[in-house]
């Protein structure tokens, strides 16, 4: 559960400056061009690596029970 | 780790999928479909993972026949089961994409009914493994019952809606596979395509193998 509490943060982390910088930086432009298509990529990133996140605490939760039995 | 190596392909080309797929080149034609043919990375796959899924099902199922080991029974169960979840997935992400492409989410295209029986036909297989309590019989009719749903797909997704005329591509008076036409798709859009295929079908891999193991120790549970 540590670990990925880890993961989680450091997501968090990354998304929070993300926000932060959007407005002046080139980020940001990038973001806002082409008709901001990439602000769906980075949603759809977003739910990709949240549902492999949610399939690896399960795995590990199998694993261990498998251990144990 | 190194037995999972293959769910961490599945991540990396996920990644790539959904990245690139975005990114990507699309070639502009007629300028119909616009960028609503990002779609193929996406919407195809569920198919392209579907049909995989039952395959691996329908062995699974033989298998049984020849030898009753439950573990069989179990693994053909589920992957039927993740293959009806990505059909039904590609059903509802494939009216999305109708009511703006075709005007309405269902038009009553031949791809459309036919896949949507052939999920039908699968669906009956949970109900039938359902209404059973005998497990050696619920496997034996269950695997039996999964030989015939399997080859109801040949008539319903892949001959039938090639001999009518079709929204989708490849029906009748065009030449080639009604999914996608391997040619005719844009080389920019192969790369992207194929890695979205391995990858999406992974993902139901690794979801599939997570309820076996459940099933497993369930099984252990009330056994032992």
């Amino acid at each position: 559960m540590d670990k990925l509490k880890k993961i989680a943060g450091v997501i968090a982390l990354c998304i929070l400056t993300m926000t932060a910088n959007a407005q002046e930086t080139e980020l940001g432009d990038v973001m806002t061009s082409n008709g901001k298509i990439y602000v769906v990529m980075a949603v759809v990133v977003t739910i990709v690596i949240g549902l492999f996140l949610y399939l690896l605490s399960l795995d590990k939760k199998i694993s261990k029970m498998e251990k144990k039995s | 780790m190194l037995r999972s190596w293959w769910k961490i392909l599945a991540f990396i080309l996920l990644m790539y999928t959904c990245t690139m797929g975005f990114l990507v080149e699309i070639p502009k034609l007629d300028d119909r479909l616009q960028h609503s043919i990002r779609n193929m990375f996406f919407h195809v796959p569920m198919w392209f993972g579907m049909m995989i899924l039952y395959i691996i099902s329908v062995v699974y199922a033989i298998k049984y026949l020849k030898k009753p080991d439950p573990l069989y029974d179990s693994k053909s169960l589920e992957f039927a089961r993740t293959g009806t979840i990505f059909g039904i997935l590609g059903l509802i992400t494939g009216a999305i994409w109708a009511n703006y492409q075709w005007g309405q989410p269902w038009s009553g295209d031949p791809k459309q009914n036919g896949s949507l029986i052939a999920i039908l036909i699968y669906l009956a297989y949970f109900v039938l493994r359902g209404s059973m309590n005998d497990d050696d019989k619920k496997a034996r009719l269950g695997a039996v019952y999964n030989i015939f749903a399997f080859f109801m797909l040949f008539p319903t997704i892949w001959i039938l809606p090639r001999l009518t005329e079709s929204l989708h591509p490849g029906g009748q008076g065009s030449e080639g596979n009604p999914g996608i036409n391997g040619g005719d798709l844009a080389p920019s859009m192969r790369i992207v395509f194929w890695p979205a295929v391995i990858g999406w079908t992974l993902l139901g891999v690794w979801m599939t193998t997570l309820r076996i193991r459940l099933r497993t120790l369930q099984n252990k549970l009330i056994n032992g």
